[in-house]
């Protein structure tokens, strides 16, 4: 009973994470309009054969734009996810393999950046570079790192303990080649889970970003522009607000059924 | 004996989806008897035990007659059993670590179980608890009850675990393999414990183990159980003495190790210049400061220990849990560095050596462990887990002498070359240990450190493995350093002994000289309990 619904939960999330990634693929050669195409003559228009999710205050078509925006979100996340594990899990693996002091250094260098808000370093950071795309990606991505470091440092702890990291190491094998060929592996798992998570964060923060200017730059669609655009435009146009708004929480609500899911087969 | 047995079992037979662990088992517990059932592990003792308390997994179905007093348990309702156990039947469990809640205290936990039983008040449950306490031998004073299961000792937990199983007097003890998770000396004044509570109150216990020295020092009558029959049974005295079937005599010789006969070879080759010689080492570490100003004080837990091993020979080392022994054993392989002292292979330095000359020194030394589960990493196939110390050649083989050196260090410990595409959750433990030995002969070392390396296999096994290490010895002419809590063990294989006790060796010799006149009074102690149960 319980495990059947976890396992519908975790194809549902398999599903939709799927899908999303799918559309966003697709946004980068095909979209049902030039999601920059203006018209102002067809605006605000209710969804209908023409426009399925109808148009904005500009007369784009809001499916289009929609679309677009996926590529953005997904984009985003997923090269914040990728600096985030570039850097965190060689940091967690050096952290748990090392003496003492190089351990005391890298987790006390987390902890330093745990201390900040991310989203006010990330305005920081915004108002240094000047507001962009990639300045999003490595905001976001600079604040995956304490995570997945000290994630990879505890499950990698608790790899080393085990008897045939001794025996790799009676065979002469350095840390670093223990590291890669038996902690790694093993705690792969448990990252993939933390990964998942990361990146449902990644979406939800390039969304916050960007619908305060700070993330990817108009013209180019994102969702966090849509949420912002609408907002002036609630009283006429809920819909413009409703659709961008519950496309971010349907796609963070599938990555997250599917992390958990990773989770609960691991325990299984 | 009275009539009427306190429980009966009449053919009993549990099917488990396509497994039937238990087939036509029929057994009589009769009041104030202790009744042992022994078997090797994987002959349904333990299901057993759980088919009595009604506490079988819901797929398995189980047909014959249970009977507690004349009366049937197998059609009562789940309220009626719930009541049954705790009250009527208690049950002791053989890992005392995870049969404690962690998060409560030992007086709540014996406490809840008065509680659920009787309708005893909280101070009335909590008083029953604190003498349940003193019963076991865990002192009357009132701070026991507010310990934590992490503060006690293995034997010490295992005592809280039998506080609560006999706290509402049950007429019977269920123990399963109670004493196998401890200490020889903790084991046996556990089982003296049981012994005196049993005969004290009246009760009956029924005593699950594998153990034939136990069974021997406990039970009146002792059954036999072989893949869910029971093979044998009667007076403990006359199975011990002339089992009938082919199985009881099995596991008898197998339980009975030979002392082994001092060996006039060994003699010879500790005329030459020993193979591992350990001088005065010393590993120290330091405890948690007691507050951020303090200095941490040091802990010397492997305090000047010397010891040698030559050729050809196997030496045991003897000594509890927490003595310093896997410490000891890490020094030695060069895993830690220690603090002052030396070890030496063939003559060379090997504890401070560094770089080429460390791989070319641990091409001569190499370790098994306990634990035939934790020794592999579960992603590498057998081939790949036994070419790994191969790693310390100076030329990296071929994928085809890879592979023909995987398939001999496989033939040598009697397992097939197919084994090596295959992954080691596929073997039984007994396996996993030949596994074990596979990895640790590939890069021909001259010394195998052995750290519990039977310890958690079965008798049967046991001997096997122990057969396989010697028939190494005389075909390879490896050395070992048989590292053991299990003095049987150790008197069955090695040569010399080393005993140690707190951080020190506090003594060496001869093994048949040690055992007929132990000069250190832990070791004679160690003897006792061991050899005298």
């Amino acid at each position: 009973m319980k495990i059947a619904r976890r396992r519908i939960g975790f194809l549902a999330g398999v599903v939709i994470t799927t899908l999303f990634i799918a559309i966003a693929a697709l946004a980068i050669v095909w979209t049902p309009y030039d999601p920059a195409a203006i018209a102002i003559v067809h605006k605000l228009q209710p969804p209908s054969a023409l426009h399925w999710l109808g148009t904005d205050q500009l007369g784009r078509d809001e499916l289009s734009l929609l679309m677009a925006g996926a590529k953005a979100s997904v984009g985003v996340a997923f090269l914040a996810v990728l600096i985030g594990a570039g850097c965190g899990i060689p940091l967690g693996l050096l952290a748990a393999a090392r003496p003492r002091t190089i351990d005391e250094l890298v987790m006390r260098g987390n902890d330093l950046l745990f201390a900040f808000p991310s989203l006010l370093l990330a305005i920081l950071l915004t108002a240094v570079l000047g507001p962009g795309a990639w300045v999003a990606v490595v905001a976001i991505g600079v604040f995956n790192i304490p995570v997945l470091a000290r994630v990879t440092r505890a499950a990698a702890l608790r790899i080393w303990t085990l008897d045939y990291c001794l025996a790799a190491r009676a065979a002469g094998k350095g840390a670093a080649l223990i590291s890669w060929e038996h902690v790694l592996p093993n705690i792969l798992p448990i990252l993939a889970v933390q990964l998942t998570i990361q990146f449902s964060l990644g979406i939800v923060a390039e969304a916050g970003l960007s619908y305060l200017g700070l993330g990817v730059q108009p013209p180019a669609p994102s969702w966090g522009h849509m949420l912002g655009d609408a907002q002036t435009l609630t009283a006429i146009a809920p819909s413009l607000a409703v659709i961008p708004g519950a496309t971010i929480v349907c796609f963070v609500l599938g990555l997250n059924l599917l992390g958990g899911g990773l989770r609960a087969r691991r325990a299984a | 004996m009275s009539a009427e047995p306190l429980l009966r079992l009449d053919e009993i037979r549990v099917v488990l989806a396509t497994k039937i662990p238990l087939d036509g088992v029929s057994l009589e517990v009769h009041a104030g008897e202790i009744l042992g059932l022994v078997g090797a592990s994987g002959s349904g003792k333990s299901l057993m035990a759980l088919a009595i308390l009604g506490l079988l997994p819901r797929a398995a179905t189980v047909t014959g007659g249970l009977y507690w007093r004349g009366r049937s348990l197998l059609d009562q309702s789940p309220a009626v059993l719930r009541g049954f156990r705790g009250r009527e039947v208690g049950m002791v469990f053989q890992e005392p670590m995870t049969a404690l809640n962690p998060l409560l205290t030992i007086g709540a936990q014996i406490a809840e179980t008065v509680r659920l039983h009787t309708a005893a008040t909280r101070a009335e449950a909590t008083r029953s608890a604190a003498n349940a306490l003193v019963r076991v031998g865990l002192g009357s004073d009132a701070s026991w009850l507010a310990r934590y299961p992490h503060e006690l000792s293995g034997g010490q937990r295992q005592r809280v675990a039998i506080a609560m199983a006999i706290v509402l007097s049950p007429a019977l003890l269920i123990a399963d393999e109670p004493t196998t998770a401890l200490d020889a000396t903790t084991q046996a004044q556990v089982l003296g414990l049981l012994k005196e509570i049993v005969r004290d109150s009246g009760m009956s216990l029924l005593l699950v183990s594998h153990d034939m020295a136990v069974m021997a020092a406990m039970t009146t009558r002792l059954a036999v159980l072989e893949r869910g029959r029971i093979v044998e049974q009667g007076p403990t005295t006359a199975v011990l003495e002339g089992p009938q079937s082919a199985y009881g005599r099995r596991l008898l010789d197998a339980a009975r190790l030979e002392p082994r006969v001092a060996r006039v070879e060994a003699a010879v080759a500790r005329a030459e210049a020993p193979l591992l010689e350990v001088s005065n080492i010393v590993r120290e570490i330091s405890l948690p400061r007691r507050s951020p100003w303090s200095r941490p004080l040091p802990r010397r837990i492997v305090d000047a220990v010397s010891l040698t091993v030559s050729r050809g020979e196997i030496v045991g080392l003897i000594g509890e849990s927490g003595s310093g022994k896997t410490s000891l054993l890490r020094l030695i392989l060069a895993l830690d560095r220690p603090q002052s002292g030396s070890v030496r292979l063939s003559g060379e330095i090997f504890s401070s050596a560094r770089g080429a000359d460390l791989r070319r020194l641990r091409r001569q030394i190499q370790i098994v462990f306990q634990d035939p589960y934790g020794s592999f990493d579960p992603e590498w196939s057998v081939e790949r887990v036994v070419a790994e110390p191969l790693n310390l050649l100076e030329v990296q083989p071929t994928q085809a002498e890879r592979r023909s050196r995987v398939a001999a260090a496989l033939l040598a410990v009697g397992l097939s070359p197919e084994d090596a595409r295959r992954y080691p959750h596929e073997f039984s433990g007994g396996q996993r240990q030949r596994i074990a030995l596979a990895r640790a002969l590939i890069s021909e070392p001259a010394l195998i450190v052995c750290d519990e390396a039977v310890s958690a296999l079965d008798i049967l096994v046991r001997a096997q493995v122990l057969a396989l290490l010697e028939e190494l010895r005389g075909r390879l002419g490896v050395s070992f350093l048989f590292v053991s809590h299990d003095l049987q063990v150790v008197r069955a294989i090695a040569d010399r002994i080393y005993v140690m006790f707190r951080g020190r060796i506090v003594e060496e010799g001869e093994t048949t000289a040690v055992f007929a006149a132990p000069r250190h009074a832990f070791t004679a102690e160690l003897i006792r309990s061991t050899l005298t149960r």
